[in-house]
């Protein structure tokens, strides 16, 4: 059974990583739904979130072939329910909308979200909530003329979870074990 | 020559790396120059004495030289290559070495780093191409960068489950001075090459095993990339349990000890296939279960608790699911498992093997090594081969029906000296990787045994074996066709051959061009010498022989069927 899945890796800085990573879905066929890439609370140390839907059984195995690669530190998977997440978007309507300013300010409060600027041509409003919630006031908006919309990926917060510190230490004792190669 | 002087202020970068693979202790390299990589191989002239370079005629050549050169030695193979077609030729070993777990170094020029990204003459995003088939690699475009970047390369090659690596270094990096300074790299931090074997594990896996009715270990290359042939044997012997051995695994348990029952896969041996879906304890190590040993999954050894001794955390569960996952290195993991290991007896399940033995011998073997066909047939070669050299030689297949039918009839009384493309099964291997495999084992015989089709694939490094003057022998069975897609033809497409008949030149006078003497045999009677003659030679060799044109390689597990549904005609 398919489920939505939100992957957090902890990785080195290093040109190209994000590459080596995506490589592991598209060589599987599957596709990435969002994908965000920042540096993480520890200087140096990047995180990348990436939504995919997919069964256990696979997402299972990509976070092993992903933990494979050199850089990576560490991959974690986790279902909805074990995260808070949160994506962005920006919506560009035609300024017509204040013709009609009290329902457009309805649609705005009732939706939680922020006007970000209006000009005389446009005005563009900020949301901040999930997937849904952001379709939702999509809907809503459209009556007045959608010029543009954009959406950030999801971003997440995991619920339980080592801190990315005490996971460092751990892991710098870990590869210090020694190279072993056949040498006859 | 050249001495490097470690107070000497400054050296180029083209110096740095001659200089990190001299403190890495590489003492060979295979490759091919051009304009981008043209400041190593200057400063290369200056250190001829220390590192012996072989020139090759292709790069392909060079990175399956490297291969043959890493799996007889243990040591990492080196390459060099200029950027654009030299890199891009690099990948087909690259991605035969990465699924093989062979260590490769391969170090290609690139363009100024001024010039990355305007298609620039020869500019090949190298590092993007070869993402997919190395275990890492990198680029540098600063001279002080070279050093750590090959000591780097070098621990990720070698280290853990094994693999290429690519080092790709922009002309300016190789024209700037630095310091040079070699450090060795010996820990990355978000790197775990070699998990620690936990012994937990190791207790869960012994209580199976010694509660075991009728065991059955199945060894992979990982058996001999860790080193852990003589654990492998003491396991086997103490608990009495029946040993089959994977393509890359051959030569890992000794051949004619009596708890080794043979070869797995597609054309393996009848009862190591067969009895797969009949033991209680299936006892992987280092083996990832490639389809070609497991046939239908859903079908493969369902009736068994399987235990699995790895390296790769990720092969654990990939395929089959293991009951025991014994994470970490094998000779390790089969140390802490000895003791807790009960001395067991299985007669009754060891005499199961026999019989198939048996079955097989009659069935197939008897007629393939004494064939009454009026033409010779590949197996009686091979064997004939294997009795000759009486299982002692470094032999280094092709891909195809000859490689199998050497899998099958040439029994490798020694670790490491079986060299075969496995996961990539890459045509052409054959011929480079027995160079690479002579040049690192000069005292021993290395016989390629190559098909009509794949020896003419790479068969311009006979210039190689001329120029470098590397006594191989070369045996190849021309069956005037390429055998085993024809096999297939014949077998699953209506005899319909579309392009597998192959219109062959001489070889024998081709070998001549390039020095090599060589003789071509259709005759039974003078196989046997002309054998002789061929791997008593002290110089590179070619004996062509002829071989029945339709010939099929049996037992087989065709496509979708099950281990146990092997057909031995
Ligand atoms: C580079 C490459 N191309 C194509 C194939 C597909 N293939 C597998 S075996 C084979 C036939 C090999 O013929 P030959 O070298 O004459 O050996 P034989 O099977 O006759 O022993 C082919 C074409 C391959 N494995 N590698």
């Amino acid at each position: 059974m398919e489920n939505t899945y939100t992957l957090s890796i902890f990785t080195e800085d290093k040109i190209g990583l994000l590459n080596r990573v995506t490589i592991i879905f598209t060589r599987r066929h599957i596709n990435i739904e969002s994908i965000t890439a920042s540096e993480s609370e520890v200087k140096g140390i990047y995180r990348y979130t990436i939504v995919v839907t997919v069964s256990q059984e696979q997402v299972e195995k990509l976070v092993g072939q992903i933990e494979k690669q050199v850089e990576v530190l560490k991959a974690f998977y986790h279902i909805n329910n074990d995260i808070l997440s949160r994506e962005m978007a920006l919506y560009k309507v035609s300024a017509d909308a204040l013709k009609e300013n009290e329902l457009f300010t309805r649609i705005v409060n009732e939706n939680h979200a922020k006007i970000l600027s209006i000009s005389p041509e446009f005005i563009v409003i900020e949301k901040t909530g999930d997937e849904r919630e952001i379709k939702h006031l999509f809907n809503d908006l459209e009556k007045f003329g959608m010029l543009e919309f954009v959406r950030s990926g999801r971003v997440a917060i995991t619920k339980p979870m080592k801190t990315l510190n005490t996971f460092l230490k751990e892991v710098e004792n870990n590869s210090k074990t020694t190279v072993k190669h056949f040498n006859k | 020559m050249k001495k490097h002087n470690k107070y000497q202020t400054e050296v180029t970068g083209a110096e740095a790396v001659i200089l990190s693979l001299l403190d890495a202790q590489v003492t060979d390299v295979f490759g091919y120059p051009g304009g981008a990589i043209m400041p190593v191989y200057d400063a290369l002239y200056d250190y001829m004495d220390q590192l012996n370079h072989y020139l090759v005629r292709h790069e392909q050549g060079a990175t399956h030289a490297a291969q043959g050169y890493s799996r007889v030695s243990g040591k990492p193979g080196v390459v060099f290559a200029t950027s654009g077609p030299g890199a891009t030729n690099l990948i087909t070993g690259i991605a035969d070495a990465q699924i093989d777990s062979t260590p490769l170094v391969c170090i290609t020029g690139q363009v100024h780093s001024h010039l990355l990204g305007t298609d620039a003459f020869q500019e090949t995003d190298v590092v993007g191409i070869s993402m997919p088939v190395t275990k890492w690699n990198i680029q540098v475009t600063k001279a002080e960068d070279i050093a750590p970047a090959i000591a780097k390369a070098f621990y990720i090659a070698t280290s853990g489950r094994p693999g290429p690596v690519l080092v790709d270094i922009t002309k300016d990096a190789q024209f700037g001075k630095t310091k040079y300074v070699y450090e060795k790299c010996e820990s990355i931090r978000s790197y775990f090459p070699c998990p620690k074997v936990n012994e937990e594990e190791v207790s869960k896996a012994a209580e199976l095993i010694n509660n075991a009715q009728r065991p059955y270990i199945l060894c992979g290359h990982g058996v001999l990339l860790s080193g852990a042939e003589k654990q492998l044997l003491d396991l086997a012997e103490k608990a009495n349990i029946p040993v089959a051995s994977t393509l890359l695994g051959l030569g890992a348990f000794p051949p004619t000890h009596e708890l080794y029952v043979g070869y797995l896969g597609m054309h393996g041996n009848y009862g190591p296939n067969l009895l797969t879906n009949e033991c209680d304890v299936l006892i992987a190590i280092g083996m990832r279960f490639d389809d070609r040993v497991t046939g239908n999954v859903s079908k493969y050894a369902k009736q068994a608790k399987v235990v699995h001794f790895e390296i790769d955390p990720s092969e654990v569960n990939k395929i089959i699911h293991a009951d025991v996952a014994v994470l970490g290195d094998a000779k390790e993991a089969l140390e802490l498992l000895l003791p807790k290991v009960k001395a067991q007896k299985h007669a009754q399940w060891l005499q199961k093997f026999t019989e198939c033995a048996k079955v097989e011998f009659e069935k197939v073997v008897k007629n393939a090594v004494n064939p009454a066909t009026e033409k010779l047939r590949m197996a009686e070669v091979i064997h004939q081969f294997h009795q000759l050299s009486e299982g002692n030689a470094i032999v280094v297949t092709d891909v195809g029906q000859h490689q199998m039918i050497t899998s099958r009839y040439y029994k490798f009384n020694h670790p490491n000296h079986n060299v075969t493309s496995g996961g990539l099964g890459t045509m052409g291997f054959g011929l480079p990787a027995a160079v690479g495999a002579k040049v690192a084992q000069p005292n021993k015989e290395v016989v390629a045994v190559l098909g009509d089709g794949g020896f003419q694939m790479t068969i311009q490094e006979l210039g190689t074996i001329m120029q470098s003057d590397i006594p191989v022998k070369i045996l190849v069975l021309n069956n005037n066709f390429l055998g085993m897609v024809r096999q297939w033809q014949q077998l699953f497409f209506d005899r319909r051959y579309s392009f597998t008949e192959m219109k062959n030149p001489n070889f024998v006078a081709i070998a001549n061009c390039y020095n090599i003497k060589g003789k071509k045999v259709t005759e039974r009677k003078d196989l046997k010498e002309a054998l002789k003659e061929m791997y008593e030679s002290k110089e590179a060799y070619l004996l062509e022989v002829v071989v029945e044109n339709e010939e099929n390689v049996f037992p087989m597990i065709t496509t979708g069927a099950s281990v146990s549904e092997i057909i031995l005609e």
